[in-house]
């Protein structure tokens, strides 16, 4: 009996097909499928005969004509005679300039502070304790505002501008002009060398590691790396014959000409995002130790490691678990409050976009680029997060 | 960005989800009359154009187009709701039916005039592109101007009038663009910019009314050279041709009132003149309203309320205001200038 019954298919009561919970099951997503459907439908249908009544211009075609608008600020060669396309590729290239830096920024200085708060030092303690209470607390923008005012008032203009360094580096309301070396084929040589040097880093730091675990002999892997990453480059400048041809800026009419240029839109939006960004990711550091359990930096001090060691090789790798999954939303936030840019006049992808907008009449189109762009930006942060999430995730055995 | 994407969200959302699009015949001048209010859409404030007083009230001569406008309607030309756009908000939100109209200096072109679907109803104002810098630079031409940094509004006929100057003369720049047209004046005062340009006629405003102390009017100066045509106009949506027609006629009527001698001051001696064009244009000879479909006394009620163009230039931007700028192209044709309007017959 028993062995029969456990080779049969289980039996099926038999039900109306409309108490059948699979067939309902299917029924209820094909009737929301297509009722999502519709509506994407109608509002795209409405939209178009919307726009047609109204004889708007609608379509993409509009990117491959010319700009016609000059940008202050471009990372890649950009005139007016280009094209929309390449108007809206240098603002979010510059969008992505200042996403990536303030990341960066904001995380070292983040986790410094928020380490910083977690200091028995009663004084550093306290004065983390300002910097971030005083930087949450006011919206952003005003400290965009803020700073973009210091720089354009408290700066002289480019005739007074202070210099430093010799006549090197000049300070003024059009912003830091400093020297940079002549366009040279040697530079892409040298960044293939820096790329080498990274991935040489990579290796000799596993390599070290696994030493360590085997033998228990440390390795200095921070210098090393170092040495290498700046070292590999520098041999290859020497050896193409060490090309040292600068581009100096000088006063040439209104402004400085010759050597490059950090302008004041783009200074005055980084260090507001970086310095409001930071205060939240002190926060979301000093939460994610105060996590680990007290017994973890006792069981580092009991080892005799020194309070930076038992910081950097116990509590941080643990505290990351805690922490990285609120900083994916602080690194998105950065992306998008970069928009802000708008306001201080930083050339981003929301100015190119919106100028564009006004000159084409095309608000549709080219909003749907602006959410492309940072949704595919905003994803790929996320993706990479959560893969590195995963990685450093605990792993139990 | 938040702020100011709503406006074009909204705008957006009105385009996308409007069961019935705004563009249909007599629609637009129904909404008016249903709202009792003609909303206009004017810029954020530049002085003798378009500017909020103490009290709150818009003043100038924009205003006075949008004020004409109502009292052609409504017989009373406080029945405006002024909604400022910045310059990159302004085309969006008359797309959408946010606005009936917009005010905001807008220059007349082929694109804005089509692919944008709006139509210019005429020309309230003769524009042309200047450049304003301060006494200290010691420049006397633009052609002087090679390399210098230039503040400039986005989104604006302006910018890219600007960078085909200095393509076809063969000069660079480096624009600061700044959205907010008091944000974009505090930068070139503060001497973030060396040159602001933008139409002559706001440069003079801004000139005459901006200058932060202790700096004085007379550091500044006005280069001779003009770059551009731009006619400034009314503008509407493509669609109902009835309520365009309003606007193009409430301004020709303060045209034609300034031609035919008509004031405020003496309208109501006009209404017993003779002169069968002035019996016509006042009313007095029913018709003309009755083929616009208001009332037969428009343009006494603009000239009454508003003033004929000549006294809102004068009161507004001309000599009669601080800004003292000549009649220039905007005389009458009569009297050298090009402002003409179409007979009201």
């Amino acid at each position: 009996m028993a062995v029969e019954s456990l080779g049969s298919a289980p039996r099926r009561t038999r039900v109306a097909p409309w108490n059948d919970p699979v067939i309902r099951g299917w029924v209820f997503q094909i009737v929301v499928v297509s009722l999502v459907g519709l509506l994407a439908w109608y509002l795209v249908s409405n939209t178009m005969e919307n726009l047609a009544r109204q004889k708007i211009a609608s379509g993409f075609h509009y990117l491959e004509r010319e700009a016609g608008f000059e940008i202050g600020d471009t990372m890649i060669e950009y005139s007016p005679a280009s094209t929309y396309a390449r108007a809206i590729w240098v603002g979010i290239l510059n969008t992505l300039r200042v996403a990536v830096l303030g990341i960066i920024l904001a995380t070292v200085l983040g986790t410094v502070i928020g380490v910083g708060r977690l200091s028995p030092n009663w004084l550093l303690s306290r004065i983390c304790e300002w910097y971030v209470e005083a930087f949450r607390n006011v919206p952003l923008l005003l400290w965009l505002f803020l700073f973009y005012k210091l720089i354009s008032e408290a700066f002289p203009g480019p005739r007074q501008a202070i210099s430093m360094l010799w006549n090197s580096v000049f300070l003024s309301n059009r912003g830091v002009y400093f020297p940079v070396p002549m366009a040279d084929p040697i530079h892409q040589w040298m960044g293939l060398a820096f790329l080498v040097g990274i991935a040489a880093a990579f290796f000799i730091n596993r390599w070290a590691k696994q030493r360590q675990a085997t033998t228990g002999q440390p390795f200095p892997i921070m210098s090393t790396a170092l040495g290498v990453i700046i070292g590999l480059p520098f041999m290859v400048w020497l050896l193409g014959g060490a090309p040292s041809h600068m581009s100096w800026p000088e006063l040439k009419g209104f402004n400085f000409v010759g050597g490059t240029v950090i302008q004041p839109e783009f200074t005055a939006l980084l260090v507001g995002l970086v310095l409001y960004t930071s205060a939240f990711v002190a926060e979301i550091v000093r939460s994610g130790i105060l996590a680990l359990h007290k017994g973890q930096s006792e069981a580092a001090a009991a080892l005799g490691l020194s309070r930076g060691q038992s910081m950097r090789l116990v509590l941080l790798p643990q505290a990351l678990r805690v922490i990285v999954p609120p900083m994916t939303s602080q690194y998105l936030n950065i992306t998008k409050n970069s928009s802000l840019a708008i306001a201080i006049g930083y050339p981003d992808l929301v100015a190119s976009v919106n100028v564009t907008i006004n000159q084409t009449g095309q608000a549709i189109e080219n909003i749907l680029i602006i959410m492309a762009a940072y949704l595919s930006v905003s994803l790929s942060i996320s993706a990479f997060m959560n893969w590195y999430n995963k990685r450093i995730a605990l792993r139990e055995r | 960005m938040q702020a100011r994407l709503i406006a074009a969200a909204v705008g957006l959302a009105a385009v996308v989800l409007g069961a019935t699009g705004p563009a249909q015949a007599g629609k637009d001048l129904d909404a008016v009359k249903a709202r009792g209010m003609v909303n206009c859409g004017v810029g954020t404030g530049t002085a003798g154009y378009m500017i909020a007083d103490s009290q709150g009230k818009w003043r100038g001569l924009s205003v006075d187009v949008c004020r004409a406008v109502s009292a052609a309607i409504f017989g009373d030309s406080e029945k405006v709701r002024y909604i400022p756009l910045t310059s990159q908000q302004r085309f969006t939100a008359l797309q959408s039916g946010e606005v009936d109209m917009t005010m905001g200096n807008a220059t007349y072109t082929l694109t804005r005039d089509t692919a944008l679907g709006f139509d210019f109803t005429g020309v309230y104002y003769y524009d042309g592109q200047g450049f304003l810098v301060p006494k200290k630079l010691g420049v006397k031409s633009a052609k002087e101007l090679n390399g210098a940094t230039i503040c400039v509004a986005p989104g604006t006929t302006t910018e890219l009038n600007l960078a085909d100057y200095f393509r076809t003369n063969k000069m660079t720049f480096k624009p600061v663009v700044i959205e907010k047209v008091d944000e974009i004046r505090a930068a070139f005062f503060s001497g973030r910019c060396d040159v602001y340009t933008t139409d002559a006629s706001s440069l003079a405003a801004t000139r005459a009314a901006n200058v932060p102390p202790p700096q004085t009017i007379d550091d500044y100066m006005i280069l001779p050279e003009i770059i551009s045509k731009e006619p400034l106009g009314p503008v509407v949506r493509h669609g109902d041709n009835q309520f365009a027609d309003i606007v193009r006629w409430a301004l020709y009527a303060m045209i034609e009132a300034e031609e035919y001698g008509i004031t405020s001051k003496n309208v109501d001696e006009m209404l017993k003149s003779e002169n069968p064009s002035i019996k016509r244009i006042l009313g007095v000879t029913p018709g003309m309203g009755k083929a616009l479909g208001v009332d037969e006394k428009w343009v006494y009620n603009i000239v009454k309320q508003v003033g004929n163009y000549g006294e809102s230039f004068d009161r507004n931007v001309g000599m009669g205001s601080p800004l003292k700028i000549a009649r220039g192209q905007n005389a009458l044709w009569t009297q050298g200038g090009l402002q003409y309007a179409p007979p009201i017959r």
